[in-house]
């Protein structure tokens, strides 16, 4: 060390090479560093999530589409009521229940991916605490990892969107937007979700919360089947439920039967929820992180 | 370096670090000695900037940890107490991936990385998965890992606890180096011989306050006296002998399974408690320690 005034140079430093580069705020922001190690140390373990990622959405479309569908169109073409294939937006069954389904596997990942991993991070590894030894923020880690959550979903997404097409699922350019539309489904889920997994001890909260909170939305949001079939106070429910509003949102921009008024209510509901997680979030990992 | 005044941390109704005062100078070894509990550890998160403080004044590096938290973390490297290595990835991609935390460049990151495993010894288990390391390549890496920003001052939370003889040695020695090359050190340990060894300065820590500051040398000599025989008498009787003892040495210490007494010339008292016909199960004249002033200060043992 020479010098008191901040000079940081000699010594042990010298024969480091490369010493010119101390570590600056400026620069890359912290949210993009905690995400690019989320990145970084996905391209080592990607391996292990093909099949949550890209089988069973396949496989759901192959059971619910092809066998279920097989009798649901059956039945409907053979109606005798006016209402058949109308009641399902005039679409076959798969064609109605695929971009139900990009919603609701959204969602199920989102949720997957910000309760056990933010645990890793808080305490079974503590990688957030190595994070926050650096010139990084618990609001930066929250984000990192929305952003890195957000991707995962994204990319998941898009492999399904690709695998509906390829079915001939998809009726409408405006599919593309559903790909955004799907992210959003999963970040209204994936930002309160993470708020709250931040401040657990353990995991033991989880799977109840997938229990009593995502398998009843997934079987009863409208994306096997219109909620118009459940009784009235059932469809109320189901109504202020995020997920019914995803599946709406993605099967009118996979149909092409958008109304420009259901689209901003959805929209709007799905990106509160994602302000209020993120907002929410904010706090819950602070206050975790920095005692 | 870091300067301290009044600093304290309260959880909920608890006092962890109760008003102290500590002043730490460029290029030293300084270290916090006391037993667990002792408030080590929250004075060290307060430093780090990544605890809030509760109440008192602390200026690091001349920033304001309450405002200037990151900038401060950026030239700082961290030690803790638990390793918080990604035990999934490689040696090497540890070291590269927590200097990106830093945002060092890609290029000037690598060689870096290749230089800092030779310096921890870890050279041909860099491709290794940290989860196959023992806790002393663990905890080299841990430090190899503070290193990768360059920063001014490390800061080691406990670096030797739970390590065997050996692997504490060799961290000692990478320690000593990077005292040698100008780095400034904080230290915390419940180890008296670590204190001795590593730290130019030092406070002894209890419940949560300073209890003497000094140098290891100037510590002992203040509150302890040169030498101190140590008898052994059989169980139970310790208290009774201490009785008749107390006229051989300025002072007497009473432990579960010992007396200590604080002599001049411990060869010599020796000597003359054999005379006087006491006859201890074993006995040993020794320098004294840092554990014998912490002994004096608090009356107790810093480990158990």
């Amino acid at each position: 060390m020479t010098g008191r005034g901040g000079e940081r140079r000699g010594g042990w430093r010298a024969r480091l090479p490369g010493s010119a580069a101390p570590a600056r705020l400026e620069g890359r922001a912290a949210v993009l560093r905690v995400y690019g190690y989320m990145f970084h140390r996905y391209r080592r373990t990607w391996r292990g999530t093909i099949t949550s990622s890209f089988l069973y959405p396949l496989m759901y479309l192959l059971a619910m589409g092809i066998g279920l569908g097989h009798l649901v169109n059956h039945h409907l073409a053979g109606a005798s009521s006016p209402v058949g294939f109308s009641r399902l937006g005039g679409v076959g069954y798969v064609t109605f229940i695929a971009p139900g389904l990009l919603a609701a596997t959204a969602m199920q990942m989102a949720t997957n991916e910000s309760t056990y991993p933010v645990m890793e991070g808080v305490k079974w590894a503590r990688t957030y605490l190595a994070m926050l030894a650096a010139p990084i923020e618990a609001r930066d880690v929250q984000r990192g990892q929305l952003l890195w959550i957000a991707t995962r979903v994204a990319i998941s997404g898009a492999v399904f969107l690709a695998i509906m097409a390829a079915f001939g699922d998809v009726l409408s350019p405006y599919a593309v937007l559903a790909l955004v539309a799907s992210t959003l489904t999963g970040m209204a889920f994936a930002a309160p979700v993470a708020a709250f997994a931040v401040t657990r001890e353990n995991s033991t909260s989880f799977p109840i919360m997938y229990r009593l909170g995502i398998v009843p939305l997934f079987l009863f949001s409208g994306t096997f089947f219109p909620i118009t079939n459940l009784p009235g106070w059932l469809q109320v429910i189901a109504r202020v439920t995020p997920l019914y509003h995803g599946v709406e949102l993605c099967r009118a921009l996979v149909l092409g039967q958008m109304n420009a008024a259901s689209l901003a209510v959805d929209t709007g509901y799905l990106a509160c929820l994602v302000l209020f997680g993120v907002y929410f979030g904010g706090r819950t990992f602070a206050k975790r992180l920095a005692q | 370096m870091v300067e301290a005044r009044g600093l304290t941390k309260r959880f909920g109704d608890f006092t962890a670090v109760d008003a102290v005062d500590f002043r730490i100078e460029r290029g030293e070894a300084f270290g916090f000695l006391g037993p667990n509990g002792a408030g080590k550890t929250s004075t060290m998160r307060m430093v780090s900037c990544l605890s809030p403080v509760t109440a008192g004044e602390l200026s690091v590096l001349g920033m304001d940890p309450r405002h200037e938290g990151p900038r401060i973390r950026g030239r700082l490297g961290l030690v803790p107490q638990e390793d918080t290595l990604d035990l999934e990835l490689s040696v090497r991609d540890n070291l590269y991936l927590y200097g990106r935390y830093f945002d060092v460049a890609k290029a000037v990151l690598r060689p870096r990385v290749e230089s800092l495993l030779e310096f921890a010894h870890l050279t041909d288990r860099g491709g290794d998965k940290v989860d196959d390391l023992s806790g002393g390549m663990k905890r080299r890496l841990t430090i190899a890992r503070a290193l990768v920003s360059e920063p001014e001052l490390v800061i080691l939370d406990e670096p030797t606890t739970g390590l065997d003889p050996q692997a504490r040695h060799l961290l000692w020695d990478r320690l000593y180096r990077l005292k040698q090359d100008g780095v400034t050190l904080i230290i915390t340990t419940h180890y008296m011989d670590e204190a001795e060894q590593l730290c130019d300065r030092l406070v002894v820590m209890d419940h949560g306050r300073i209890v003497a500051a000094g140098s290891p040398p100037s510590l002992i000599s203040e509150w302890s006296s040169k030498e101190v025989v140590e008898l052994r008498f059989a169980s139970g009787r310790q208290e009774e002998m201490a009785g008749a003892l107390g006229g051989f040495a300025e002072r007497v210490e009473v432990l579960p399974d010992r007396v200590l007494l604080y002599v001049d010339d411990g060869d010599e008292v020796l000597l003359k408690v054999r005379e006087a016909g006491i006859r201890p199960e074993s006995a040993l004249a020794r320098r004294s320690s840092l554990e014998d002033v912490f002994l004096r200060l608090t009356g107790r043992s810093l480990v158990d």
